[in-house]
């Protein structure tokens, strides 16, 4: 026996591979829908990767520091250094904002590290060019996604900084690449006031008698002076010494310092089940529709194709094919229209997902379970097609 | 009387039920022999196509009795199971249009009839081959259906109604699209073939020009059939 359907499909190949390429486009719009979703949550991982911590001390009852603004005193790390299991202990601020570059800004998520050795909590883990920060003010060290080069000056609200230093793959959960500057100076960056704002502080409190007190000199000055200080940070990284269990070293933190810990899963599950569930929501929905569309787009063409054949399935029929045979061609049909939409997808897919502003992450199991997504779709879109050609009555074939 | 062939004996069919029941055929008689070709005519809406169709076994008769070759396949109800076996291997088909499946060349369209019936493609093929060259079509064996003129379209159809060497062959009005010459030559194959391959063949047609062609001629009119000699016009 012959295969009917690679025949048809071979004959009237221009139509099937046309349908094939546009059913394709969508299926690789899909596979690049699920792979911005698989890029979110690599983005989170590595987020929680190359920060080096085990554990993250925030504010109590938040979720910080990235689903929740959270801020700490930046002196509680010296106590949590003393307690016991802990090895490392730094101190770090994250800010969503845009750095300027010359004529252009950059969305970036600027880090404030502690400058020291590598391996301290905190630090971009590897560089592709430059040194790691030094001094302890006015140096850079830039995710290559943001466009900027080694040397370049850069500007972060008031301040500049000379670019000494490019890491990669350092993204925020929402995949801005991330931008690593010195403690203190991203202290003043998140907290300081601008000048009006601090000559008005100034002011007010001089107005405000408590503060002002002719018969306690000094008082006003002090005042003044713990106005202008910045002690806050938004989370303690922490690594824990070899041969402890993270949970067991978090438990006392919580309870002592009363501060909010998380551990490594917690954070995961915090980031990916909170932070970017409601993206993963919303791509779910796109996944969907996509589906949908797919399966409408295959179902009336294999129906259009059948209604084209009536003659020839009432012949076929007539001269005595099995409607199994019928329908088997018909379901043919629609799977090697799935399988050209596949590949032409999965293509495009793995073509275009690169130029994205965002990591796309192709993930095999992404693929198979599309592939065979595509298979139960054309199969389920061909039913009503072969439905169609099962009620076609051999007596058609002789006429009236 | 013969034993082979077609043997149709008090066959009714009646279309719908109660009132608007219709009463297509009213009792046909009919005998055709191996190798003989008859013509069946009759106005419109006479109840040629539905004689065809009950022979055919794609429409079930009312009542009556048919007979294919040495087999009884109906008598007031189906006497065979397989009634799609029956019109693979015991009935051809050659329709007003040829009716070729467009994706399949023309030795498939031949050779998918024995494959359909289990035999193998080369064997088909062969056989399908074998038709072909009688039929005078076997250059264009490897040639599209769309590729091929009116008339060795229709051949085609021919050689495909006759692979599986069936005992009957139903022609529904197969000239009708040619013009006088080609249609002769179609019924010219038609009676050559019946001879050859020992087929009875009944040609539905109200084309003028062949009709003085057969021997035999059914009327049909009103449901009933009359039987009639023809003219019978040789082609040697
Ligand atoms: N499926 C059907 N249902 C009801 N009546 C039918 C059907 N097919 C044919 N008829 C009627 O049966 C009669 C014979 O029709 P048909 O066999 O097609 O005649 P012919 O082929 O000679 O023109 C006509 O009156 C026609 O209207
Ligand atoms: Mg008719």
């Amino acid at each position: 026996m012959i295969s009917l359907a690679g025949r048809d499909i071979l004959h009237s190949w221009g139509k099937f591979v046309f349908t094939g390429v546009g059913l394709g486009l969508l299926i690789g719009v899909t596979l690049t829908m699920a792979g911005v979703y698989r890029g979110m949550v690599d983005d989170a991982k590595v987020l929680l990767d190359n920060s080096g911590a085990d554990l993250w001390v925030v504010q109590q009852d938040t979720l910080g520091p990235y689903a929740e603004p959270s801020s700490l005193y930046d002196d509680v790390y010296r106590t949590i250094r003393g307690m016991p299991g802990v090895d490392r202990a730094a101190n770090i601020t994250y800010l969503t904002m845009q750095v300027r570059q010359g004529e252009r800004d950059v969305r970036a998520m600027v880090v404030g590290v502690v400058p020291g050795g590598p391996g301290e909590p905190g630090q971009p883990g590897y560089l592709i060019a430059g040194r790691q920060i030094t001094h302890s003010h006015y140096e850079a060290v830039a995710d290559v996604a943001t466009g900027f080069k080694l040397g370049e000056r850069i500007q972060i609200r008031r301040n500049h900084y000379a670019v000494v230093g490019l890491t990669r793959r350092m993204v925020s959960s929402g995949g801005d690449p991330m931008v690593f500057i010195p403690l203190k100076d991203a202290q003043e960056a998140q907290f300081l006031k601008d000048n009006d704002a601090i000559a008005q502080q100034r002011r007010r409190t001089a107005a405000n008698p408590a503060f002002n007190r002719p018969g306690t000199p000094g008082l006003l000055d002090a005042v003044l002076a713990s106005q202008s200080i910045n002690p806050y940070i938004n989370a303690v990284l922490v690594q824990v010494k070899p041969g402890f269990i993270p949970e067991e070293v978090a438990k006392p933190i919580r309870r002592w310092k009363r501060l909010q810990v998380y551990t490594r899963v917690q954070m995961e599950e915090i980031l990916i089940g909170k932070l970017i569930a409601t993206a993963a929501k919303q791509i779910g929905m796109f996944l969907v529709i996509l589906a949908i569309v797919s399966a409408a787009i295959v179902a009336f063409i294999i129906y259009t194709l059948t209604l084209g054949k009536i003659r020839e399935i009432a012949v076929l029929k007539l001269i005595g094919t099995r409607n199994r045979t019928i329908a088997g061609m018909i379901m043919q049909q629609a799977l090697g229209l799935g399988l050209i939409g596949f590949v032409v997808g999965k293509i495009s897919a793995t073509f275009w997902a690169p130029i994205f502003p965002k990591y796309v992450l192709l993930e095999p199991g992404d693929a198979l379970l599309g592939f065979a997504g595509v298979f139960v779709i054309c199969a389920l879109a061909s039913v009503l097609a072969i439905r169609a050609a099962l009620k076609v009555d051999p007596a058609e074939a002789i006429g009236g | 009387m013969h034993e082979k062939g077609i043997r149709i004996e008090g066959l009714r069919k009646r279309y719908g039920k109660g009132d608007t029941a219709l009463d297509a055929l009213k009792g046909v008689d009919m005998q055709v022999a191996p190798g003989e070709v008859v013509g069946l005519i009759g106005p419109s809406g006479s109840g040629k196509s539905t004689l065809l169709k009950c022979l055919g076994a794609v429409i079930e008769p009312t009542a009556g009795r048919m007979t294919l070759g040495e087999e009884v396949i109906y008598d007031d109800g189906w006497k065979i199971p397989d009634l799609r076996a029956l019109r693979r291997d015991k009935i051809g088909f050659v329709f007003q249009a040829p009716y070729l499946i467009p994706f399949l060349d023309v030795i498939d369209n031949v050779a998918l009839l024995p494959m359909l019936a289990g035999h193998p493609n080369a064997e088909s093929r062969k056989r399908a081959l074998e038709l072909l060259e009688a039929l005078d079509v076997a250059h264009r064996a490897k040639a599209m259906p769309s590729q091929l003129s009116g008339g060795e379209q229709q051949r085609v159809s021919i050689a495909r109604a006759l692979v599986n060497r069936p005992p009957v062959i139903l022609a529904d009005e197969p000239t009708a699209p040619l013009d006088s010459e080609r249609a002769l030559a179609v019924i010219r194959i038609l009676n050559q073939m019946a001879r050859q391959y020992e087929t009875a063949i009944i040609v539905v047609t109200h084309d003028e020009k062949i009709i003085p062609t057969f021997k035999r001629i059914y009327h049909i009119r009103d449901g009933k059939t009359q039987e009639e000699a023809g003219e019978g016009r040789a082609f040697e």
